[in-house]
């Protein structure tokens, strides 16, 4: 494939002598939305926490295989340094209790200790808010505390404090699972808008969601990649028996 | 018939939980009243001001063992919360045998007679430095503090969300800077009040400063030389033959309680204000 920016080759992880993952190969394009769809329990959080290299700091964490970032090992680089290029939003929205607004938005320079001049801080603050069409909300609260927000403005929160350290990829762990279907339906559209400049891996057990938002659907079940293919593709004609069972709302 | 019998049942327990309730408070509020009008009498602006006099002399006051307790309190202080911080941290993100001995040891340390502590103070500080201290009156009173920051610190710490620390992983924070710059600021509400509590524990203690801390009928801020206090100055007066001794200690202890009680408001203070929402 072309335009590659993430390749995970032969991965494997799981937890103790628990394999959850069994070799998952995947190319992900750049600039485009890829979703990660299936039941709960398959594996798709611990799959892109592989991606930032999250997964190693729960005890007992156990992987093989090789992620490939812009044809770098990632394994071979600082987690720090990865963590830095792959920004990571939750399921639930955390942003710091102890900051406001405004620090929220350069907490990865702030916990970081790179240091900024005035002016830059508030264009980054500025300038990522609305990115994440959260500026016109908070432009006058900018310090307040950020967990006074709602939850869809704290989950914005949240994508703004990633994408204001210019990540290449941006993991979203379903954003949406803890917030009403308002504040998900913007979210969704900002997911979208957000591929102009950044590369979005989407995990989603909401099959809808997937076909809304993304260019790109990996179908996981049981550890297993049963399929990956063009969202469009998949959701009109999916190959495998089980992916069609799933779509049509069989199990999971 | 039944229900009458149950409604009976209801207010006498309501009587009895009341009654009890408030016999609890009664020796609380005798020991107030006791020291509050005993001591108040005691009390006038030179008493704060003035050092002791010899015995047979009228007059006399406490300065002494004010600035004493302040200088011990601050020595426990500088000692106890570095060490208890750390420890706390530790022992909230460490967890394997060694923690667990660790936990049990603190217990331990909690459980250990004040006199001991005195004792332990007494061989660390005062025999190798060759003379009593306001230091070795301090190290012995941070050894009684200690476990009281390190159980209060694992505790509110260990109640930090460990999504906030994942978030700052996933910013590409390294560990160290999350721990202080994440997980310390959200407990430091609970990490400062447990600071205070240990001073209160710490304020009234007289054994471990009997053989440390000795007392000093002098006014010294040096400490490096022995120093009164609070509750030292009120064990050697309340032994004493002199009836207006007496009055000086009824005073100092009604100084003593009033230090305690705006220690105890004010940590109430910083508890509710300072609580980190998550």
């Amino acid at each position: 494939m072309e335009n590659t920016i993430l390749k995970i080759v032969n991965l494997s992880a799981g937890f103790g002598k628990n394999w959850v993952l069994k070799n998952i190969n995947l190319e992900i394009e750049k600039n485009k939305v890829i979703a990660i769809m299936g039941p709960s329990g398959c594996g798709k959080s611990t799959l892109i926490r592989c991606i930032n290299r999250m997964h190693e700091i729960t005890s007992g964490a156990i992987l093989e295989g090789r992620i490939y970032l812009d044809g770098k090992d990632i394994f071979l680089m600082p987690p720090v340094a990865v963590r830095r290029k792959i920004g990571m939003v939750f399921q639930r929205p955390n942003p710091f209790p102890t900051m406001s607004i405004y620090d929220n938005v350069i907490a990865g320079y702030i916990l970081n200790g790179i240091k900024l001049k005035r002016e830059e801080r508030d264009r980054i603050v500025e300038e990522t808010l609305k990115k994440a069409y959260l500026w016109e909300e908070v432009k006058d609260v900018l310090y307040k505390r950020g967990v006074f927000l709602s939850g869809g403005q704290q989950q914005r929160l949240c994508i703004a404090r990633a994408l204001a350290m210019d990540p290449e990829i941006l993991l979203l762990d379903e954003p949406t699972s803890s917030l009403d279907p308002k504040a998900t339906s913007m979210i969704e559209e900002l997911i979208i808008k957000l591929k102009k400049t950044v590369t979005v891996v989407l995990v989603t057990h909401n099959r809808a969601q997937a076909a809304r938002v993304s260019d790109y659907t990996a179908f996981l079940y049981l550890g297993e990649i049963i399929e990956f293919d063009k969202t469009s593709r998949m959701f009109t004609a999916p190959k495998d028996k089980r992916t069609e069972e799933y779509l049509t709302g069989k199990f999971g | 018939m039944n229900l009458k019998r149950r409604i009976l049942k209801d207010k006498l327990l309501k009587i009895l939980v009341i009654f009890f309730s408030l016999s609890t408070l009664l020796p609380l509020f005798f020991v107030l009243f006791t020291v509050v009008k005993n001591g108040i009498a005691a009390i006038d602006l030179k008493f704060f001001t003035s050092l002791p006099v010899p015995a047979g002399e009228q007059g006399g006051g406490i300065l002494n063992s004010i600035v004493g307790t302040f200088l011990l309190l601050i020595i426990a202080f500088l000692i106890a919360s570095p060490f208890g911080i750390l420890v706390g941290i530790f022992l909230t993100e460490v967890q394997n045998k060694f923690t667990d001995l660790l936990k049990i040891l603190v217990n331990v340390l909690q459980g250990v007679p004040s006199i001991v502590m005195g004792i332990i103070g007494y061989l660390l500080v005062v025999k190798p430095m060759g003379g009593f201290s306001a230091l070795s009156g301090g190290v012995a009173l941070a050894f009684m503090m200690l476990p009281v920051v390190i159980k209060n610190t694992e505790e509110t710490l260990r109640l930090v969300p460990s999504y906030l620390k994942e978030a700052s992983f996933s910013l590409g924070t390294n560990y160290t800077r999350t721990i202080l710059r994440v997980v310390l600021p959200a407990g430091m509400g609970g990490v400062f009040s447990g600071i205070l509590i240990g001073i209160l524990r710490i304020a009234g203690e007289t054994a471990p400063l009997l053989f440390t801390a000795f007392g000093n009928p002098f006014l010294n801020i040096n400490p490096l030389k022995p120093v009164d206090a609070l509750p030292l100055l009120i064990f050697n007066y309340a032994m004493s033959p002199y009836e207006d001794w007496y009055k000086i200690a009824w005073g100092a202890s009604f100084v003593l309680i009033m230090i305690v009680l705006i220690l105890t408001i004010i940590t109430k203070f910083i508890v509710r204000r300072w609580k980190t929402q998550f």
